[in-house]
């Protein structure tokens, strides 16, 4: 059955992928769905039966490598975090599969494209049923790849062209650190079996390892070098550039890789090798900060940006930072909850946007939007919901919310009750961020659906509700983004945390994080509820109430409001720190290296002189095979006569 | 099993006969000759590929003795015997050779059009130098194959190929004469030392320090412009850009092993302190051709030329590997050797396909192919992806295992060596993008054609194998395990019972910490 889960898709996608003019749109629909939903389903009944018991099992399939004692399978792990990985993965999958039935409808490459959402799904399962580092750096490449491909699935347009480029070269920086992590992990313990690694850690505490020449506890370097990986696969600050790129590609992609599924891998990394993180509280700390720094830095860009796809993106950006920051003080399991419940609405959010998109003939221009609400209200309640349970919305001290109220607070409330000063640092950031949260998912709300339409009169005229196709399975996404709360947080976070998560995450009893969150003062319950109201409530009064004031104020700002709407100039600055240099050393290698100094003095300064000594007579059309022999011939006589006279 | 029997003779020499057949019998009417002089040297050299096949099931991965071994009395005055052997070191380079050459004369079978039966029989001359080379254990047999690889391939680029070819093979020529000098020279040196060319007596000999030292600078003068390595890498991309296509899927796919392969065969067993000495060096140069050939490739307008900077840069893996000399290393330069010689091998074909049609390898003149080629796009991008070392395909196998290898030995090898993960993604996929995504908007790509099913049969063996080694090493890492460990093994002995130290005023003498 495990089996099943992983490879029905990757046989969808073959399947798709080469009969696609065969079977036509249709029949590559059905298909890739299909198979798609059985793994749905049985990914659920993995669940229920793993996280009901904690139980864990291996199912190797065979060998992949064995070189010597560096020895990794093909391998099926199934405890409760890859449980929790596989319905994320499926069920938001499946959903999406559904949903492009009608989004793509107007495409010329359908089968193409359910064949690379099919391959992304099988890469995603690789990378969480891994049993050991090399296989989730497979999975994690796979899934690199099929991002790749699905952001310039529009191969035509030169910007999603660049945006897939981007992707994967800045991908290949963290895969950079993540794979010198799995070299010095295999270096360190012997092994990079995940089981054999875990039992070796506690006795590593005290070991160090040289490094680039430095000497270095051993146990943070191979968790910060991982940690690299974790960064760029996830988007975090500094490696981010890729993310708001990437959606270039087809909404229901952003919806499925660059939002709930893909982008988490890095957060999911992390939390399976907590019992490496555990033993390196420098690790911890800097994951703690890189996240809430992540949290923060992205929804200040959030603020300004006009594309409807990159305020969602930037958002999905900051929530990957909460979650980091969750892990990074321990609380593994509340950044999972936050990771499972994000995937419902943030997939919810995109997939609302598709269909605003979808609606506005492919504008995403948010200043061109606006008073949509009654053209198509049910994803307008789509887009309320999505936002909401972003926002965190819930009455503090009950369990009364959306699903982003359980993990969001149970993810500040754990920062809070670190009492440590990164995670003070990773608390007040969060609900400073939990504030921009709020504001730019109201302007979202406000620019796009109400006041007077901006759009031309033909694209109004044109606006309509999606098909069944598009919004019945965001019913799915709806009741997750709604429920799933309230209904996991027992499980996740709560009494029955031990027996949900059995073996599969270790926290020290001297990291006590998540234990204080269950008793944090109610200031800090409600202190993400109030920062989020006023966040709602000034996001209203600007872009509902008086839109004219948003860029008088924009004007005041001046510059704060540049840096954040040109992205803190990342861009710009890598641009003139790799790209450009890469471009110019390689042209300069090549013209005044290659050509200017090897060659020059080499064989082209001989051949000169040869066909000067020669005066070019044929020597150059004829000479070759009798002139290689002679060479040799005279080399023979030069030893020998070394060889009688010295000798 | 066959011992005595000449399976190995019969491999090396098969195509040499196949060439003579065609001088001798097919003559006639021009069309003919063609048509007849290709069929013949495709039977050939599917004959030949057989034969090793059969080699290879002879071939026993349990012991790293040199096995299916041929000894004739060749100059008995000087103790020279015509001796053939394999173990698993060199087994593999001699499938590799054999299947690559029926795939490089499918090939030519419409691109040549001139001299049609001289380029048969020079593809068949060259088949047989490569075989003999790989499975020489003499090494005055050696030396003459190894150099007599490069009169047909002299041939193949100066009279098959571009406008540049007479500077090109000219260029080839100068630096390959300045190594093979060297090394006869040397080959001499040890022959009056020893009183024998078997290289197994050679390799058991044990070399006096100080001699092994220049012994393995004139080998090394060799090997490394055959890699080639930085410095002496320049006649590559111009080789490669005159050369015909098969005669750059040869050069990648075989020519370039014969450097590594004589590093594994000869420096590694019969210098090891020098090798010890020395293996700071090449991890220096390995690490500049890295990143330095890779930055180069990333602004190359030609194809073939980028493929070339691209060859040496993932030779530089190679080398850097086989002097960190542990099993992971040595291993990983065996797989990757292999991997690239399949995956450079259908680059290069791929740069062949389209020039087929366009006659032209500027990267600028083409765009937007998928539209019209998606069964190319396909396999250029699963090429591609095997060239970034995408896991799962077999250039990750060979260069995760060289990474994890160099690790040991030091960690700024391994980060150096591992930029090339970045830069290798960087000019591939940027090469990728500009040929065959975007717009078609060129008038003259309008109505080209995709791959027709000769096309496709000659990918076919490499896609399968590509993938094979990617998801299932084990058929290939397993019969290589044993003797990889015999040079490992015999490599840390030599230098136990040798002077301590050397190495470490080495390591501090060209700066490479742990």
């Amino acid at each position: 059955m495990e089996a099943a889960i992983v490879f029905l898709p990757l046989l969808g996608a073959i399947i798709a992928g080469f009969f696609g003019k065969v079977l036509r749109d249709l029949g590559a629909q059905v298909i890739t769905c299909l198979f798609i939903v059985i793994a749905a389903i049985l990914s659920w009944i993995v669940f229920f039966r793993v996280t009901g018991s904690g139980s864990s099992e291996t199912i190797t399939l065979f060998t992949w490598v064995a070189s010597g004692d560096f020895v990794f399978d093909w391998a099926l792990r199934i405890d409760s975090l890859t449980a929790v990985m596989l319905i994320v993965v499926t069920t938001v999958s499946a959903v999406v599969h559904i949903y492009s039935i009608g989004y793509m409808h107007h495409d010329p490459a359908v089968p193409r494209f359910f064949a690379y959402l099919s391959f992304f799904t099988f890469a995603m399962l690789t990378l969480v049923t891994a049993d050991n580092l090399v296989q989730m750096f497979f999975g994690w490449e796979g899934v690199g790849v099929a991002s790749y491909l699905l952001i310039g699935f529009w191969f035509h347009k030169p910007s999603a062209c660049a945006a897939a480029i981007k992707a994967f070269l800045v991908n290949r920086v963290g895969d950079f650190g993540f794979a010198l992590g799995i070299f010095a992990m295999f270096v360190l313990t012997g092994s990079v079996q995940l089981d054999v690694i875990f039992d070796a850690m506690p006795s590593l505490t005290e070991t160090t390892l040289v490094f680039l020449g430095m000497e270095f506890d051993a146990i943070t370097v191979v968790a910060l070098l991982l940690f690299m990986g974790a960064m760029g696969k996830s988007a975090q600050l500094g490696l981010h550039t890729w993310l708001p790129d990437a959606m270039e590609g087809p909404t229901p992609v952003s919806a499925l890789i660059h939002a709930a599924t893909m982008v988490t891998a890095g957060v999911f990394m992390v939390c399976r090798l907590s019992p490496v993180f555990e033993y390196s509280e420098t690790a911890l700390m800097v994951v703690t900060i890189v996240g809430a720094s992540t949290a923060f830095f992205a929804a200040t860009i959030g603020l300004t940006q006009t594309d409807i796809k990159r305020v969602i993106a930037y958002s999905t950006c900051s929530q990957l930072g909460y979650m980091f920051f969750a892990a990074g003080v321990s609380a593994y399991p509340a950044a999972m909850f936050h990771l499972t419940t994000h995937a419902f609405f943030k997939a919810l959010l995109f997939l609302g946007a598709g269909s605003v998109i979808h609606a506005m003939s492919d504008e995403q221009d948010m200043r061109r939007m606006g008073g949509l609400a009654k053209m198509i209200p049910l994803t307008y309640a789509f887009m309320w919901i999505g936002s909401l349970a972003l926002m965190g919305f819930g009455i503090p001290g009950t369990h009364i919310g959306f699903a982003g109220f359980h993990s969001k607070d149970i993810v500040l409330e754990a920062a809070y009750g670190a009492h440590t000063w990164f995670g003070q640092y990773a608390f007040w950031l969060g609900i400073i961020a939990a504030f921009m949260t709020a504001f730019y998912s109201g302007r979202l709300l406000f620019m796009t659906f109400h006041g007077d339409p901006r759009c031309d009169e033909k694209t109004f005229a044109h606006v309509h509700e999606s098909p069944a196709v598009m919004w019945a399975p965001l019913v799915i996404l709806v009741l997750g983004s709604l429920f799933a709360g309230a209904f996991f947080y027992g499980g996740f976070v709560g009494h029955d945390m031990s027996t949900f998560w059995g073996n599969s995450i270790l926290i020290l009893d001297e990291h006590k994080a998540l234990e204080n969150a269950h008793h944090s003062p109610f200031w800090v319950k409600s202190a993400p509820l109030v920062v989020g109201l006023i966040g709602l409530g000034l996001s209203y009064l600007i872009y509902c109430k008086s839109p004219a004031t948003a860029p008088r104020i924009a004007e005041r700002l001046g510059g704060i409001y540049r840096f954040s709407l040109n992205k803190w100039y990342f861009d710009e600055l890598y641009d003139a720190i790799f790209v450009k240099p890469a471009f110019a050393l390689g042209r300069m290698f090549w013209k005044k290296g290659d050509q200017g100094t090897i060659d020059h003095f080499g064989p082209d300064g001989i051949s000169g002189a040869t066909v000067k000594v020669s005066k070019g007579a044929s020597l150059l059309q004829t000479g070759y095979v009798y002139h290689y022999a002679f060479a040799m011939l005279i080399g023979v006589v030069a030893f020998v006569s070394w060889y009688v006279f010295a000798g | 099993m066959f011992e005595g029997f000449g399976w190995l003779s019969i491999t090396t020499f098969l195509p040499l006969v196949g060439a003579i057949f065609i001088l001798v019998l097919i003559k006639g009417e021009e069309e003919d000759v063609a048509r007849n002089a290709r069929w013949a040297a495709l039977f050939t050299s599917l004959a030949t590929f057989a034969a090793s096949l059969i080699v290879f099931a002879g071939f026993d991965g349990s012991t790293a003795d040199f096995q299916l071994v041929e000894k004739i009395a060749w100059i008995p005055g000087f103790n020279i015997n015509y001796e053939m052997g394999v173990d698993g070191i060199s087994i593999w380079f001699v499938l590799l050779s054999t299947l690559l050459t029926p795939l490089c004369i499918l090939a030519s079978w419409e691109a040549i059009k001139k001299r049609v039966r001289e380029y048969m029989i020079a593809f068949l001359v060259l088949e047989t130098m490569m075989v003999g080379m790989f499975c020489a254990l003499d090494i005055v047999v050696f030396y003459i194959f190894f150099e007599g690889v490069l009169i047909p391939m002299f041939l193949i680029i100066g009279v098959w190929g571009g406008a540049r070819r007479i500077y090109a093979a000219f260029k080839f020529f100068l630096y390959t004469l300045l190594g093979s000098v060297l090394m006869l020279v040397a080959i001499l040196v040890m022959y009056w030392q020893v009183g024998a060319t078997s290289i197994e007596d050679l390799m058991a000999f044990g070399f006096d320090p100080q001699l092994q030292t220049w012994l393995w600078l004139a080998f090394f003068a060799s090997f490394a412009v055959k890699v080639p390595m930085w410095p002496v890498h320049t006649w590559l991309p111009d080789a490669h850009v005159e050369a015909p296509t098969a005669g750059s899927v040869i050069l990648a796919g075989v020519l370039l092993k014969m450097g590594g392969y004589g590093f594994l065969r000869f420096s590694l067993p019969m210098f090891p302190e020098a090798s010890a000495f020395f293996a700071p060096l090449v991890f220096w140069m390995s690490v500049i051709a890295v990143v330095y050939t890779s930055l180069v490739a990333l602004v190359q307008q030609d194809m073939k030329k980028l493929i070339a900077y691209s060859s040496i840069a993932h030779m530089g893996f190679v080398t850097a590997a086989i002097f960190s000399v542990n099993e992971q290393a040595i291993s990983g330069s065996v797989i990757q050797m292999l991997s690239h010689g399949l995956v450079s091998g259908a680059l290069f074909l791929c740069v062949g396909v389209i020039y087929d049609r366009m006659h032209t390898r500027e990267i600028e003149r083409y765009g937007g192919l998928v539209e019209r080629m998606p069964k190319y796009a396909l396999i250029f991008m699963l090429m591609t992806m095997a060239s970034v070392g995408l896991p799962g395909t077999s250039g990750f196998v060979g260069e995760f295992l060289i990474l994890v290898g160099a690790y040991q030995e030091s960690t700024w090898l391994a980060a150096g060596l591992a930029t090339g993960m970045i830069l290798g993604a960087a000019y591939m996929l940027y090469l990728y993008r500009r040929v065959v995504f975007g717009k078609l908007t060129k008038e003259d790509l309008m109505s080209i054609k995709d791959m027709n099913m000769r096309e496709i049969a000659i990918f076919a063996p490499l896609i399968i194998l590509v993938l094979w080694m990617g998801i299932y090493p084990s058929t290939f890492l397993d019969p290589i395990e044993v003797s990889v460990q015999k040079v490992v093994a015999d490599y840390q002995t030599a230098l136990a019972a040798g002077a301590p130290g050397v190495v470490d005023v080495a390591s501090a003498a060209f700066g490479w910490a742990k």
